[in-house]
């Protein structure tokens, strides 16, 4: 047996013993997952249970270096993990941004000391962290944001304002983007990380068209932020912050593939109906069904390329670039399916059938997909210039 | 199996692109093409694919060939594909092979050692109207002797002039539409009562219509078992699927490759029309279309060598979403290339015709989206 059968064999034992069996129960809502923060309210006991003993194992992070809270695991080795989790359909035991986003911008940017505090903190899921990059007049063309530090010797004192920022009102932490030289546009920004609980630090929530509130306004007034609490060098944070969106965009990617059912089209027969033949009895949206099944099924056989050129480091560095456009466009497609499936069913916003709406909600809340974290326009354009190599892009 | 060439299919990859870049570049099918070239193909360039050891690569290492899989075979195709390259390589190395590997040792004896050497061309009698429906398959095998007596109508039968013999799908049982009752033969080109009728195709490939007129074949002629060969007919489907989804990846990345480079140098408005962003958006989608093409056909190729059940969808995944990337990049070319993209003496204009015969061959897009939707039970 080879080493990693043997791992493979090692990891199944343990998830059968310490995986509980409520937490390999479907995902339905937010809270179905563990985010973490000071004072996370575990949905129950078996919630509490699969992060602690995730904790001690270090698979909340499974690839990350011990001494950080992870499991060392190589490579293969995670990739034999999920897939073991996959096949139990156990939940993810922790998700958070500080995981996807903060914590690999870290690893590459970090000190020492920086490592070891704070992705110990997400590692444990002590602290929940939010992103504040993009202001009022500052989306797309995000470099030119203008929230400021000045500088005051042992500290800045920041000023500004953010916007979507996801979950600001239940995030403990912020990796924020100010600018600490107004001389220089892209030079001139800095990566910093601050208490939300920091006095002059307030949040407003902004209600979307799905009727929830998943992003906040931040506003910041003369916020005290210590020297030590930078990432990277001082007006070197658009590195950072690029490095950062290469892992958002993988991660808001991943949207495309669903929640792991094979076929949409399969998903979909009983609210539809069928004909005598067994075909869904709507013929042109049975077609695009079918369409969709074979662009999901492709753009899943990219995530795995994907995934496995990016940890041998063949992949190309924008890739994650055209993966978050296609996989966000994807997303987009299913959701108009789910609604076109459903009928007026899926219309129903409050009754109990519909669970208050969910699915309105979540295909009004996809919307935001090619939007959020680079719209699927800037993905085409960073596309243009840096694979295609095309002239003045 | 991670999703990307190990290092010896890198190693096959970069001598096949060289190989064929050198000996079947674009030129030498315009070459053909303008020689009004009855076969479609060069016998000697077949030779030296017989050299290369490409023609052996799907053939198991006891009959003497190298015993590799869909996934090489795939690296080949797609350099052909990328060059326009004629062969007989996707009907006889890849498909071809795929359905003699599930017959008896005697056919494999007979073929194999000229398909090794570049010399033997088999080609693949399935379809018998416009549109592929294997499953319809009318053509009648009766029981004559101790073989059998075959009669009906066959087209898009690749290059079927210039094979050696045929690989021929009949009815010794059941009615069309069922799949049970299916035989497969292969019936030597000089069979009486067969007529040939060679005819060139949009893309300057040729192709026969195959009429059948009471053809006497023996016992030995059957591939496989009598009345099953359904099995060995979806095994040669699935290789000529899968092999046509790399090859279509081929013609669709040299479409893509030849268009961007033109974007870069075409100037109108005294600029590049590169830098308009309309061209550039439509140019990085079609980037990421190609991508998800080729990830979706290495998956189907890694799980056809791997022998899982899921390689049967996953085939029909990769023919249509190649079918339909490739499909854009050609039109796509075209149009960006402009007026030049219109003319014969453009090359874009060859990706295009070549385009539309693969996505033709072995069921176009919307049949494999179909399938798909059939294996999910929707």
């Amino acid at each position: 047996m080879s080493d990693l059968d043997q791992f493979r064999t090692e990891v199944r034992a343990w998830l059968e013993e310490n995986c509980p069996a409520e937490m390999r129960e479907p995902v339905r809502g937010d809270d179905d997952v563990c985010w973490g923060r000071r004072n996370w309210k575990f949905k129950n006991e078996a919630q509490k249970l699969w992060l602690d003993r995730c904790v001690a194992k270090g698979y909340t992070v499974p690839d990350w270096p011990k001494a950080y809270g992870g499991a060392g695991l190589s490579a293969a080795e995670t990739k034999i993990l999920r897939q073991e989790m996959a096949r139990i359909n156990a939940r993810p035991p922790l998700s958070s941004f500080g995981i996807w986003m903060l914590g690999p911008a870290l690893l590459h940017f970090g000190t020492e000391e920086q490592k070891v505090h704070y992705l110990g903190q997400i590692a444990r899921g002590e602290i929940r962290w939010c992103q504040g990059y993009s202001e009022p007049g500052s989306g797309s063309d995000l470099v030119s944001l203008q929230t400021y530090g000045e500088d005051k010797g042992d500290h800045w004192v920041v000023n500004g304002q953010k916007i979507w920022t996801s979950y600001a009102d239940k995030c403990d932490w912020i990796f924020c983007l100010v600018r600490t030289d107004k001389t220089n546009k892209y030079q001139g920004i800095s990566f910093l990380l601050f208490d939300m609980e920091t006095p002059g630090v307030t949040t407003k929530p902004i209600k979307l068209i799905s009727g929830n509130s998943p992003f906040c306004e931040t506003f910041f007034d003369n916020v005290v932020v210590p020297k030590h609490q930078i990432v990277g060098e001082l007006n070197r944070g658009w590195d950072v912050a690029k490095y950062l969106l290469g892992h958002e965009r993988e991660m808001i990617s991943g949207g495309g593939l669903g929640d792991g059912a094979p076929s949409l089209g399969a998903q979909l027969k009983n609210s539809i109906g069928t004909n005598g033949l067994g075909q869904l009895d709507d013929g042109i949206l049975r077609a695009e069904l079918a369409q969709f099944d074979v662009d999901a099924l492709a753009f899943k056989a990219m995530a795995e390329r994907f995934g496995d050129e990016m940890k041998a480091g063949k992949g190309h560095p924008a890739q994650p670039n055209m993966m978050k456009y296609a996989g966000t466009e994807l997303n987009k497609r299913r959701h108009e399916l789910v609604m076109a499936g459903n009928g007026s069913d899926a219309l129903e916003w409050e009754s109990e059938a519909s669970k208050g709406g969910a699915k309105a909600r979540n295909w009004l809340r996809t919307k935001a997909n090619s939007i959020e974290g680079g719209t699927s326009e800037v993905m085409l354009n960073v596309i243009s210039k840096r694979i295609l190599d095309l002239p003045g892009a | 199996m991670p999703m990307f060439l190990n290092e010896d299919q890198a190693m096959l990859r970069d001598s096949a692109r060289e190989f064929l870049k050198s000996e079947a570049p674009v030129s030498h099918m315009r070459k053909l093409r303008d020689e009004g070239c009855k076969d479609g193909f060069r016998h000697a360039l077949w030779k030296q694919f017989g050299e290369m050891g490409f023609t052996g690569i799907l053939i198991g290492e006891d009959d003497g060939g190298l015993g590799l899989g869909h996934v090489e075979a795939g690296v080949v195709l797609e350099e052909i594909g990328r060059n326009l390259s004629p062969s007989p390589f996707l009907t006889t190395a890849v498909a071809g092979v795929s359905a003699l590997n599930h017959g008896g040792q005697h056919l494999k004896d007979k073929f194999f050692p000229g398909i090794l050497a570049g010399e033997t061309v088999l080609a693949l009698a399935i379809d018998e109207h416009a549109k592929h429906r294997p499953a319809q398959i009318a053509t009648k095998a009766e029981k004559s002797g101790n073989g059998f007596k075959l009669s009906g109508k066959k087209q898009f039968v690749v290059q079927g002039a210039s094979a050696d013999a045929l690989i021929v799908a009949a009815r010794t049982a059941g009615a069309p539409g069922e799949t049970d009752g299916i035989t497969l033969f292969a019936v030597d080109k000089d069979a009486a009562n067969m007529s040939i009728d060679n005819t060139r195709l949009v893309d300057s490939s040729m192709a026969a219509h195959v009429t059948l007129d009471g053809v006497e074949v023996d016992g030995d002629a059957v591939i496989g078992e009598v009345d099953q060969g359904w099995q060995v007919l979806a095994a040669l489907l699935k290789a000529g699927r899968a092999g046509s989804a790399a090859e279509l990846v081929g013609v669709g990345s040299g479409a893509m490759d030849m268009t961007v480079d033109y974007l870069k140098q075409r100037k109108q408005f005294g600029r590049l029309i590169g830098e308009f962003q309309a061209l550039q958006h439509r140019a990085a989608h079609l980037y990421s279309e190609m991508e998800i093409a080729r990830a979706a056909v290495l998956k189907a190729q890694q799980l056809l060598d791997e022998g899982k059940d899921s390689a049967d969808i996953y085939v029909s995944v990769a023919k249509a979403k190649a079918g339909r990337s490739a499909n854009l990049a050609v039109r796509e070319g075209v149009q960006m290339h402009g007026g030049i993209g219109m003319t014969d003496e453009y090359d874009i204009g060859f990706y295009m015709k070549r385009d539309r015969a693969l996505n033709e061959f072995m069921g176009d897009a919307n049949f494999h989206a179909g399938r798909v939707a059939e294996i999910f039970g929707y």
